[in-house]
């Protein structure tokens, strides 16, 4: 699981819960991998992403860096912004571990790289 | 032919053998990927431009694989673990899901520019469980993904209706989470040619004036 998903990621769809975000990384095996730089692209995603669920999420998996903690402006042109952002929104990828919900503490198991958003019939 | 909705559940049906049909069997993957091309034709993006977009029934990555051909990112969610299994093989760009999507879209407001799916949605028409009711499993899903789309995005689902009834009931409901639009079909006179797509909007700021 990339970053930019954690980003957009809830638990709301369980019974009970009302915003269920943003979710708690667990994370037991993290890696990086190369992805093409989009300049655009990352542009295009910046004003839908959760800036400080961002940093947290990045430092709580040992990823932050140097990526500033605020939204800088113009980040459109500035491109050294930009591939510090596209590397953690893209590149870091959370391989094993488990997300937890904000909200009722229910742990969705992180395998092979796939997060299991699958809920229990009592839980929908 | 039975319909393989009549067979098993998703998750059972689509196991490892099946799944590795969808990455050895040319005629599979000419058939998914030509259906995914005409999906995202009907998404009608801004033109070279890089979305982010969702499929939803992913499979093993063989429409989102189209989907990176054209430049965009995508995260895909699929019910059966062996199908994803594939796709992480394949190692495809998108971010993959273990979901169901009966049971909603778990994203947050506004993150898509849009959605495609190809040959997932007749899944959604029947009854796998006790508890499943079909009616509400639509509703609940297509509701969560009108409420993840962006404004004046658009979904574009090619599946295999059983009948007249079915493609009532998938539209009355995606029309009742408030999108609107309708069916595409190609070719309509050949049986074996023929293909389904309904295509649905967001609207937008437009004003909303369906019954
Ligand atoms: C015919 S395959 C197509 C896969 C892919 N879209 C492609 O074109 O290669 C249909 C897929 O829909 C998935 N599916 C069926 N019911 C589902 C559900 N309730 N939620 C999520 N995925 C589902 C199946 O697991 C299967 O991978």
């Amino acid at each position: 699981m990339k970053l930019i998903t954690h980003n957009m990621l809830t638990s709301k769809c369980m019974k009970g819960v009302t915003v269920g975000y943003p979710l708690k990384i667990q994370a037991v095996d993290v890696k990086t991998s190369e992805v093409d730089f989009n300049p655009e692209f990352i542009s295009r995603l910046i004003p839908k992403v959760d800036w400080n669920v961002l940093c947290e999420a990045a430092e709580s998996v040992g990823f932050l860096d140097d990526l500033p903690r605020e939204l800088i402006e113009n980040y459109e042109n500035d491109v050294d912004f930009l591939k510090k952002a596209h590397r953690v929104l893209l590149e870091v990828d959370i391989i094993n571990g488990e997300l937890v919900c904000p909200e009722t503490g229910r742990k969705f198991p992180i395998n092979n790289g796939i997060p299991n958003m699958l809920l229990n019939e009592d839980e929908v | 032919m039975s319909r393989p909705e009549h067979l098993a559940p998703p998750e059972i049906f689509y196991n490892e053998d099946e799944a590795k049909k969808y990455t050895q069997n040319s005629r599979i993957i000419d058939i998914q990927v030509q259906m995914s091309e005409r999906a995202i034709e009907l998404l009608l993006l801004p033109e070279d431009t890089p979305c982010f977009l969702l499929d939803i029934g992913c499979g093993s990555g063989l429409s989102g694989s189209v989907l990176e051909d054209q430049g965009h990112y995508w995260t895909g969610l699929d019910i059966s673990k062996a199908m994803l299994d594939v796709a992480q093989e394949r190692e495809v760009e998108g971010d993959l899901l273990l979901s169901d999507m009966g049971q909603g879209c778990p994203f947050r407001a506004g993150t898509f520019d849009g959605a495609i799916s190809i040959s997932a949605l007749q899944w959604l028409c029947n009854a796998d469980k006790t508890s499943h009711k079909p009616v509400q499993r639509l509703y609940k899903f297509f509701s969560s993904l009108y409420a993840c789309m962006s404004r004046s995005a658009r979904a574009v689902f090619q599946f295999y209706p059983e009948n007249g009834d079915q493609m009532e009931l998938v539209t009355t409901q995606a029309m009742k989470a408030g999108f609107y639009g309708g069916m595409v079909i190609d070719y309509p006179h050949s049986t074996k040619a023929k293909k389904i797509f309904l295509v649905l909007m967001t609207g937008g700021c437009v004003v909303h004036n369906y019954p």
